[in-house]
Parts: structure tokens; C-alpha cells; sequence
């Protein structure tokens, strides 16, 4: 592994200068790869380039990068933190830790708690416990519809103004169309961004994985993908219809990446996610009925995994999301169709999403920019980039150094990954947060 | 109709069970998937033993003695449950059964939380049913004992479709080439995905007809013929073997009605002529009588049912015989 010089501890809060030098720049958005340095100053780039070397900044704290990737932090556009109402599997504090460790900068947290996040105090909520507890950025979507209802509009206005980053409705798609309508076109008139997920109801009523010959062999009612492919189908009719802006929170199959190329060539503002699960997993992965592998959407078949994977490369998927979701063993340790959805992937979103970088199948920009520029773009924030002016909230990470995954390492509360013991190349190794650094690799306890 | 009392020879297959007679390597019998075509054999073997033992005057054997059987079932059960005890005292095992109504079950943590009770009583072995697919092979790895799977959701039911295999082969004295058509719910069915596996396994043909809707995903996949018609699908089967239909597939639009399904898919004398004319007829049990078979042709002498029943138990004694070579402190 690559040795680098770390920061020193009382350099974390420190409000002096601090240059990064010795790195590899890499800004997805703009294309930039060279050697260099950036400068960090009042937690924001100040300068960056090939002349920001240690000899050229002064007297500021350096940190030499040792030729390591310096990258803009990532943008996760997909996060239960589990506060409020479920701190014992997770709370900001908590997953802001993990993101740190995995080089994500942003958080966005669904909001599916208990209470539902549809009231401008519970967005403010948020976002005080963010400011006080989190040691990286953190905005919250709001609800929709009141309660994830599916039949009300909330105050999306309100909200939008108390600082709701986007609109979403949970687990659950708004089947009402006419609701559905109305939300996009009033969410318009804020500028507001529509995250839906897509699952049509009836059709996926009791199932628990993907339909086809793995669940018939192991006895489990499976969903059909047309359950994704029918809401989206009938939601992009609706942006048609309004000109809201709509984001596909996740996709899972071929036919949905179809249905989202057709939108964009019709030139419809409609974009979609992907979660790192479905870019590395597929559904012969559950074998003998592992709950860790139990999500929403399900695991799909290899062929779909391959199509997400082309989607990302062709940059027709917008984003990769980690689908981080905390659960306890109160929750996975059950025969597989009573246990819940959901696996934790905060802190391993990078590495496994950089398998797809070491196979050939991603080039290292489109990769990052799925993961930075694009849902920086989408959600209206200035990260995301390596440029001048731009939040100092960047990560170094080794692309190369191999590790394995154990689960009672990371910092989520939860351990449900379904990346138990997986090897991966590549790791964060530091990391910053408005020119603060909340991570280092370096002062971490080796195992 | 063929003589019950005595098995026929069948010495094809006679080669490879003695050589595996005594190997049944597995400490669990959680499905029909993961058994070689000899380990089968062996079980069959050894349980057409247990039938001859079942029809003397004394039916005792002491295989099992100072063991402990608990039949925890989590599901309603008569003939399954009733079988496995009966088999455990034949081999003079003490006997426990508990039943668990899924409404006092708290779902998943209770079953473990169960399993981990269970086991510090010390059992030998435990014969599970539960309504989830997986329950039962969660659950034995959380045990010390051998485990047997008594059906697990719409997954597996290994003793049936080792019942059923028995008594194909002492009615047809092979199973190898034989035409099998199971009819009815393969969506929901445990007994067919079961009986699909081990009729491959053992090389018969095996055929399922079903409406589309009560036919699983890419069930084509295990191997088997797929028809939406009796008339076609029966074509020429030796074999015919009915599902129960479940009273709520109804109610989920699932299929129209009663004499919709009945019209289609309940075996009557019509559609039976279309098989074979010494085809048997089986069921798994409990039947509904006018829904998915004609009560007449339950009742007819091509008609294995009550045989499936009695072999029900012998495949019992079998698997707890087989099973009870490896059970621990021996």
C-alpha cells in the first residue's frame, strides 16, 4: 500500500490554510486528471493545479498525498440514517462516521423515520442534529405525500424552503396517478426534485426476491421486474404531462434503463439512480436463503446486472447510491420472507463500486461522476467538483491496496452487508469535510 | 390391480443401492436437492423394509431407543405429523409433539429463539414444519440435533416426494422412463418442486399442468414438460399426480371459480382416459373432494392414495433410521 503523510491530529479543526499536494487530481466533472495540489482555505478550495507543491503554498499544514487519487467526496443520494425513530440502527452520528470512512462527503436521507419527515420542524430537525452530531454533510428529503401516504401532497413548498433537498416517498411508489400528477407539477413550480421509488404495489405483494428460477427453486414468491418498469413507465408519462423534474430513485432491470433512455431522448428531465448492490450483486447471490441479500428492489438476474453496469458506463444511469439501510439481527435473522429489506454500504460503496473500474467496465470518470458531479448537479449543490470556489470536501483514496471486508469493523451500527469477507482493491484514505478532515486511514487501530 | 403384499425386483436399480446402503452421509434432511440418485435409492430401500416390518404383528425395532423425536410443527398437520410419530415409536424413540398455530408465533425470532429452547431439552432430532421457505434449514443451524424437514413453505417436503417415489416403485417396479404428470397449484406446491427433483433425479419424465397463473417462474428450468392442458399434458402418463388446491387461490384472482377449475383441471374419468390405461392416480393429501379430483376416481382401484399413506410411514422409519447413524454421542 502507498504511504502517505498524514495530517496531524490538531490539524482536524484547525482553521489555517491547508494544501494537499503530491496527488493525483481528479475532477470527473471537468475531465481533470494530472498531478497537483489543492489548496484549502476558510473550508473551501481556494487553488488547485500542478503549481500547488510544497515548496509553492508557504506556510500553511500540508498533507502529501504520495501520488495517491485526490477526488471531490462522494454525493449519496440514497441514505437511511435511522434517525429519527430507529437510533438503535443507526444514527447520523453513526452513518456520518461510516460515510466518512468510505469517502462520502453528503448524505441524503430519505425520509421514511419514524416520524415521517413530513414537517418543516422535522426537516429542521434534521438538520440541527446533523450540524451538532455529523461529521459530514447532511440534507434530508422530505416526504411527498403526508405520512408516505401516497394520497396527500405534503407542504413541499415549506419544506423546500426549510431546506428539504428533494422530494421522495420512501419504500413505497405513489400509486395514485392523479396524486402522482399533481405532486410533479407543484413541485415544479419550487424547482423541487421528485426521488420516486418504483414498485407497483399489487404486483409485488408478498413477494421477497426477483421472479424467476431462483425463487421457484428456493419456494419464494418473486416480484416481476414489470412492477419497477409499469411506475416508471406511468411516471414519465406524468413528467410529460407537467415538466416536473423526476428522478428514478433506483432501477434494477434492462427494461427500465430502455424506458429511461427513450425519456432522455425525448428530452424529458428525467434521470435515475442505481444502487451499488445491483452494479456487483445479483440474485444467485441469496443461495441459501441469506437474508443479507434481501433488498428493495430485489437482486435481479446477471443479464440485468450487466445492463445496469452498461447503463452507468453510457452515463443513461445519472447516479450510484449506496441504499445504505441499517438492520439489526432482530431483523435479518428470520427465515428469508419474514426478515427485513435493506443492507448497509456506506462504507463500501467506493471499493465495490470500483470493482467495476478494475474490470474494464466503467472508466474511472463516468465511474466518480456518478457518484459526485451528477448528483451534485441534480440536487443544486456547489460540491462535488475540483474547482476553485467549490466546498473543500474531497477524498484521497489508493485505488490499488486490496482488502477484505469484516463486518465488525465498520462504524455503522448495523453490520448487515452483504459484503461479508468480500475482497476489494481501493480505499479511502483520507477525508474532508469543508476543509476539515474526518477521516484518516493512518490514525485508524489496525485490526 | 397389482398384488400389495410383496415388492417387485427391480435390478437395474439393485446395483447401485448395495453399495450405498450404509452411506447416507447427510446429518439433516432439510430437501430433496443435494441427494444423489444412490442416496435415494438407499432410502427407498430401506424403507420398503419398514413397510414389510409395518404389516407384521410386532412392528417394534429399538434403533432409536433412549432417543428423543420432537415434532415441531409450526403448521397444521395430520397425516405428516401422525407418521413421524408413529414411525419414532416403532423405532422406540420417545416422542414429543408441538404444535405452534402461527398466530401465537412472533414470526421469525420466536422460531429461533424456539430452536434454542428446544435444543437445551437435549432432543435427538426434530421434525420440522413451518409455513416460511428457508425456516426449516435456518433453524438446523442453530441445533445440535439432526433435523427433517416436514415442509417449509412452498419450498421442499423431502418424505413426501420420497413417499411418493416408494410407491411408484413398488406399483411400477421402476421409476426410471416412467411419464409423471403432477397437476394442479405448482406455484404454491412444496410436494411438486420436491417430486420435480427427485423424479429427475431418479430419470423419470416428468410433466406439470397448470393454469399459467399457478405455474411458477421459469419452472421449465427444473427440467420438466410444461402444459396449461389436462387433455394434452396427460397424454400417455404413467404416472398421475394431483395437488390440492387451496380453497383462498380463489379469492386471488388466481383462477376464476370452484367448477372453472374443476371443468379444466380436476381429474375426472375424461381427462384419466387420456393417460395410460394402468396410469395411477396420487394425491398428496388432504383432497378436496369435486375440486381438483372427481370423488370417484379417488376411489378407484387405480387409485394409490391409501397405499401413499401406509408408505408414508415406512419412508419415516427410513429417514429417521438413516439419520440416526450419525446422530451425536454415538
Amino acid at each position: 500500500m502507498t504511504t502517505m503523510q498524514p495530517l496531524a491530529q490538531d490539524q482536524r479543526a484547525s482553521s489555517r490554510p491547508i494544501a494537499l499536494v503530491n496527488a493525483r487530481l481528479i475532477d470527473p466533472f471537468s475531465g481533470l486528471d494530472q498531478m497537483g495540489g489543492v489548496l484549502i482555505v476558510d473550508g473551501s478550495i481556494a487553488d488547485l493545479g500542478p503549481h500547488i507543491t510544497e515548496g509553492s503554498v508557504g506556510d500553511v499544514d500540508i498533507g502529501d498525498c504520495a501520488g495517491c487519487v485526490l477526488a471531490p467526496g462522494l454525493i449519496d443520494m440514497l441514505v437511511s440514517a435511522g434517525e429519527p425513530g430507529h437510533e438503535h440502527r443507526e444514527t447520523l452520528a453513526t452513518a456520518s462516521r461510516a460515510a466518512a470512512a468510505g469517502g462520502v462527503t453528503t448524505i441524503i436521507c430519505g425520509p421514511n423515520t419514524d416520524p415521517v419527515i413530513d414537517d418543516v420542524a422535522l426537516v429542521d430537525f434534521i438538520l440541527r442534529r446533523a450540524r451538532d452530531t455529523a461529521l459530514v454533510n447532511v440534507h434530508p428529503m422530505a416526504a411527498m405525500t403526508k405520512g408516505l401516504l401516497g394520497e396527500e401532497m405534503s407542504e413541499i413548498g415549506l419544506l423546500h424552503d426549510a431546506g428539504a433537498i428533494a422530494f421522495a416517498n420512501g419504500k413505497s411508489s405513489v400509486a395514485n396517478a392523479r396524486v402522482m400528477r399533481n405532486v410533479l407539477a407543484y413541485a415544479k413550480d419550487f424547482g423541487a426534485l421528485i426521488v420516486h421509488h418504483l414498485e407497483d404495489a399489487s404486483l409485488s405483494k408478498d413477494a421477497v426476491m426477483n421472479e424467476g428460477e431462483v425463487a421457484t427453486r428456493l419456494g419464494l414468491r418473486g416480484v416481476t421486474t414489470a412492477a419497477e418498469t409499469i411506475v416508471l413507465e406511468r411516471d414519465i408519462r406524468l413528467v410529460e404531462l407537467t415538466g416536473g423534474r423526476y428522478h428514478a430513485s433506483q432501477i434494477s432491470c434492462r427494461e427500465s434503463l430502455d424506458v429511461i433512455r427513450e425519456a432522455k431522448v425525448q428530452g424529458l428531465p428525467v434521470t435515475c439512480g442505481v444502487s451499488i448492490n445491483h452494479l456487483t450483486l445479483n440474485e444467485n447471490d441469496i443461495g441459501p436463503y441469506r437474508t443479507f441479500f434481501k433488498m428493495n428492489p430485489p437482486l435481479r438476474t446477471e443479464d440485468d446486472r450487466r445492463a445496469m453496469i452498461e447503463g452507468v458506463a453510457s452515463g443513461d444511469i445519472d447516479v450510484i447510491v449506496s441504499a445504505h439501510d441499517p438492520r439489526g439481527a432482530e431483523g435479518k435473522r428470520r427465515p428469508f420472507a419474514e426478515a427485513a429489506d435493506g443492507v448497509v454500504g456506506l462504507e463500501t460503496l467506493l471499493a465495490a463500486a470500483l470493482r467495476l473500474y478494475h474490470n474494464g467496465e466503467v472508466e474511472l470518470h463516468q465511474l466518480l461522476q456518478a457518484m459526485t458531479a451528477n448528483p451534485a448537479r441534480l440536487l443544486g449543490l456547489a460540491s462535488g467538483q475540483l474547482t476553485k470556489g467549490a466546498p473543500a470536501d474531497l477524498m484521497v483514496i489508493d485505488l490499488t491496496v486490496p482488502w477484505s471486508v469484516e463486518p465488525e469493523q465498520l462504524r455503522s451500527k448495523s453490520k448487515n452487508t452483504p459484503f461479508d469477507g468480500a475482497r476489494f482493491e481501493g480505499r479511502t484514505l483520507l477525508t474532508l469535510v469543508a476543509g476539515r478532515l474526518v477521516y484518516n486511514y493512518a490514525d485508524q487501530p489496525t485490526p | 390391480m397389482l398384488a400389495e403384499s410383496e415388492p417387485i425386483q427391480w435390478p437395474l436399480m439393485s446395483l447401485a443401492i448395495k453399495a450405498s446402503r450404509a452411506s447416507f452421509p447427510h446429518r439433516h434432511l432439510l430437501g430433496i436437492e443435494g441427494l444423489s440418485a444412490a442416496e435415494i435409492v438407499t432410502l427407498l430401500d430401506l424403507a420398503e423394509d419398514a413397510a414389510k416390518l409395518g404389516r407384521q404383528i410386532d412392528k417394534k425395532r429399538d434403533d432409536l431407543r433412549g432417543r428423543t423425536l420432537i415434532n415441531l410443527f409450526f403448521e397444521a398437520s395430520t397425516r405428516t405429523q401422525s407418521s413421524f410419530e408413529l414411525a419414532g415409536k416403532r423405532l422406540g424413540a420417545d416422542v414429543m409433539n408441538m404444535s405452534i398455530p402461527s398466530s401465537s408465533v412472533q414470526k421469525g425470532e420466536t422460531l429461533i429463539d424456539t430452536a434454542v429452547t428446544l435444543n437445551s431439552m437435549r432432543p435427538d432430532l426434530l421434525v420440522v414444519r413451518h409455513h416460511s421457505a428457508g425456516a426449516v434449514e435456518l433453524l438446523s443451524q442453530k441445533v445440535d440435533c439432526s433435523v427433517i424437514n416436514a415442509g417449509d413453505g412452498s419450498h421442499e417436503h423431502p418424505t413426501q416426494a420420497l413417499l411418493d417415489a416408494l410407491t411408484i416403485r413398488r406399483r411400477k417396479g421402476r421409476i426410471e422412463g416412467l411419464i409423471v404428470a403432477i397437476c394442479g397449484d405448482i406455484l404454491h406446491s412444496r410436494v411438486a418442486r420436491s417430486n420435480i427433483l427427485l423424479l429427475n433425479t431418479l430419470g423419470a419424465r416428468v410433466r406439470v399442468i397448470a393454469p399459467s397463473t399457478l405455474l411458477a417462474a421459469g419452472i421449465e428450468r427444473l427440467g420438466v414438460e410444461v402444459f396449461t392442458s389436462m387433455w394434452e399434458g396427460l397424454v400417455d402418463a404413467d404416472i398421475v399426480m394431483m395437488l390440492r388446491l387451496q380453497k383462498e387461490r380463489m379469492t386471488s384472482s388466481l383462477i376464476p371459480s370452484q367448477r372453472e377449475y374443476f371443468h379444466f383441471f380436476g381429474l375426472d374419468y375424461d381427462k384419466l382416459a387420456r393417460a395410460k390405461p394402468d396410469a395411477l392416480v396420487m394425491h398428496p393429501g388432504p383432497m378436496n373432494r369435486g375440486v381438483e379430483i372427481d370423488s370417484n376416481v379417488a376411489d378407484d382401484q387405480r387409485s394409490v392414495i391409501r397405499e401413499q399413506v401406509e408408505m408414508g410411514v415406512a419412508v419415516r422409519i427410513a429417514v429417521l433410521q438413516a439419520l440416526a447413524h450419525h446422530l451425536p454421542n454415538r
